[in-house]
């Protein structure tokens, strides 16, 4: 997983609530191959119309959309299937961090794994940023996951980034999750012995 | 485990007899006593080859091939493409390589993952089973937390047998009373979820209670903690009880005759304390609930089949006006139009939300003698399900009405195997989500209960099971 400290960039809207991991990316689509890049599929046929073509109103497809690495989204973003592809798409397409009002909990759990950040942001305060975003589109937003902050632009303030100390401690290091619990390896042996003793049917 | 003596709900019973540490950060390293397997854990087993590692503990995995299956045919030659193929080719070399069980297209003990797993036996009171599906939720209604990972989590999972999870919040649903004639626990969570939003219960756990999920058959309990997930909530629990315990005994892989009374007698143990605090309370009145339909696309898009439409600027919220008005020109449906007569294309009985043996009788029960006007396929949850009806009768009902009878798979629920709604098609469907293009491109779902799948399918529109 790639480390993630601090991103400083101009940020792009997708509007709608419950954005459901459907839309990020169509169930059709999880067949591939993560080598060949999952970027190519993110947000597919709600970017586009319905003849194909990418959609030019959709913010994802406006000039300057490419240099965004900051989305932010609306209330239940990621709900619905627990696809990881989601993230995926969302992660190869470069985006490293996401501020909305409330996530979809597996989405939320995929992204920290893949070191995509979620931000919870009020969604009145999520309302002013878009609003902001909508005047100046320039508008640069961070997110200082070092120092727990997510700085908004203009008199917008900043607001503590809340997400558990030890998600936190693993996305700034670029832990690996897996390598970690095995220097636990013990505890769990002993923990399933003692299990396997009195639920002998578990592993059968 | 310092509040041992403390008042506690079955959620944190089970979460403590499963905790092996506390981060000092946090997040419970769990034991996961069983992992479910599908066709799209291939990410999963890439990283495990990557690192050199394989599945730690394989008599406690079980796979099952499902999203990808065809429903008309029962080899892999039979998929509707070449990659799709694939995709069953894969998950039986992967389970093959890691040794792990698995019930493949040919197999008797084939079907949803969710459908099967009790089926088998393999959910049980008082386990943490995890498989990377969101509707893993389901398996709740045995009284186990059960609930859905990503890839990732899953690799962890078959490499260490654990996981690690932050607790979460506890609400406690109750249904009171007794449900009214047409309504089943689809309408219950329907209701449910339009009472408090797609989004209403993130971060917590349902603990489902109350006289109408006494008197619920599993059947049943497993459809409400089914579309838990629909509400946001990543796990869903019935308390066990009698109903549990003779719907699990005798099960392939569960405790056998001489493990029996020392199983129940713990699972006994697992359910809330009567004094136990939950963080939220939902009530609902089981006699106020009607038989519901979606007219959007969010499960939380859903109101009585007596009612309409309704008008986008009848929303409180500035996003759920505009998601309305989104929804209905996608649904192409004007506010104010009755739900009930409106003209259909499709009908789909299936998915792990209702496709076992009692959903296929109720569906049975109101066509029998019928004949359906539109395009109606019924997909049994599983093959087991699906042998059962057949030796019932109920299969000729189904055929005799018009009906395409498949075999088992997730079929029209999530439309991956290449069985589709076509685009701008209007379907009835028992599945659970009414997404965007969730069918197909373009389609434009309505979910129901399988009565109701049954009623629309015999009138060619949306029609209150109570009427027919
Ligand atoms: S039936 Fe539908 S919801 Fe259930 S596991 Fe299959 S695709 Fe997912």
């Amino acid at each position: 997983m790639k480390a993630f400290t601090k991103e400083t960039s101009t940020v792009i809207a997708v509007p709608g609530v419950n954005c459901d991991t459907d839309q990020i990316i169509p169930g059709r689509f999880l067949k591939a191959d993560r080598a060949q890049g999952y970027g190519q599929f993110l947000f597919h046929d709600i970017r586009r119309t319905e003849a194909g073509e990418l959609d030019p109103s959709f913010p994802l497809n406006q000039p300057g959309a490419v240099r965004s690495t900051i989305l932010l989204v609306e209330d239940n973003f990621g709900c619905g299937s627990s696809r990881e592809g989601a993230v995926y798409a969302l992660v190869d397409h470069g985006i490293r961090a996401i501020i909305g009002p409330s996530f979809g909990d597996i989405f939320f759990n995929n992204a920290l794994k893949n070191g995509l950040v979620p931000v919870r942001l009020s969604a009145e305060n999520c309302d002013r940023l878009a609003d902001y975003l909508s005047r100046f589109p320039e508008a640069e937003v961070t997110v200082d996951l070092e120092n727990s902050e997510l700085v908004l632009p203009g008199n917008l303030g900043h607001h503590p980034i809340v997400i558990d100390a030890f998600a936190r401690e693993c996305i700034l290091q670029g832990l690996d999750e897996i390598e970690m619990t095995f220097t636990y390896m013990e505890k769990i042996k002993a923990f399933e012995t003692e299990r396997m003793a009195s639920h002998a049917w578990l592993a059968r | 485990m310092a509040h041992m003596n403390a008042p506690r709900t079955m959620l944190a019973k089970i979460w403590d007899e499963h905790e092996i540490l506390r981060h000092p950060s946090g997040p419970s390293l769990l034991y996961i006593d069983r992992d479910m397997i599908h066709e799209g854990s291939f990410h999963a087993f890439a990283d495990l080859k990557r690192r050199g590692l394989r599945p730690r503990r394989p008599r406690q995995i079980f796979g099952v091939a499902d999203h990808y299956v065809p429903t008309l045919g029962r080899t892999s030659r039979d998929a509707a493409s070449p990659a799709i193929a694939r995709m069953i080719d894969t998950f039986d070399e992967n389970m093959e390589w890691g040794g792990v069980r698995h019930f493949g297209l040919s197999s008797r003990s084939q079907g949803i993952v969710h459908v099967v797993a009790p089926e088998q036996g393999i959910t049980l009171p008082g386990l943490t089973i995890v498989c990377s599906d969101s509707h893993t939720s389901t398996q709740g209604a045995l009284g186990a937390i059960a609930f859905g990972i990503g890839q990732s989590e899953n690799a962890h999972v078959l490499a260490t047998q654990t996981i690690w999870q932050l607790r979460p919040k506890t609400m406690r649903v109750t249904i009171n009373g007794t449900l009214g004639q047409g309504v089943t626990a689809k309408d219950v969570m329907l209701a449910l979820i339009a009472k408090i939003g797609a989004a209403g219960a993130g971060g917590h756990a349902i603990e489902f209670a109350g006289q109408v999920v006494r008197d619920m058959s599993i059947e049943g309990r497993l459809t409400l903690c089914n579309m838990s997930i629909e509400a946001a909530a990543r796990f869903g629990m019935v308390a066990p009880d009698e109903t549990t315990f003779n719907y699990v005994r005798g099960r392939n892989y569960a405790p056998n005759e001489e493990e029996w009374d020392a199983a129940v007698s713990h699972w006994r143990e697992l359910v809330s304390d009567a004094d136990a605090v939950f963080d939220r309370e939902v009530v609902l009145a089981g006699a106020e609930i009607a038989p519901m339909v979606t007219w959007g696309t969010s499960p939380e898009d859903a109101v009585s089949i007596e009612g309409r439409v309704p008008d986008p600027s009848a929303f409180d919220s500035a996003d759920k006006r505009k998601a309305a008005a989104k929804s209905l020109e996608y649904m192409e449906l004007a506010p104010g139009t009755e739900l009930s007569g409106l003209k259909l294309d499709k009908v789909f009985i299936g998915s792990c939300t209702n496709s076992r043996i009692e959903d296929l009788r109720a569906a049975a029960a109101i066509l029998k003698g019928r004949k359906a006007k539109i395009q109606a396929i019924v997909v049994p949850g599983s093959t087991q399900v699906k042998e059962q009806a057949e030796a019932e009768g109920i299969a000729t009902i189904f055929r005799e009405a018009g009906f395409e009878w498949r075999d088992s798979g997730c079929s029209m629920c999530a439309a991956m195997n290449g069985d589709v709604v076509g685009p701008g098609e209007r379907c009835a469907s028992t599945s659970n989500r009414n997404f965007v293009g969730r069918q197909g491109p373009g389609a434009r779902t309505h979910l129901v209960s399988p009565a109701m799948a049954a009623a629309a399918a015999i009138t060619g529109c949306l029609t209150d099971v109570r009427r027919v």
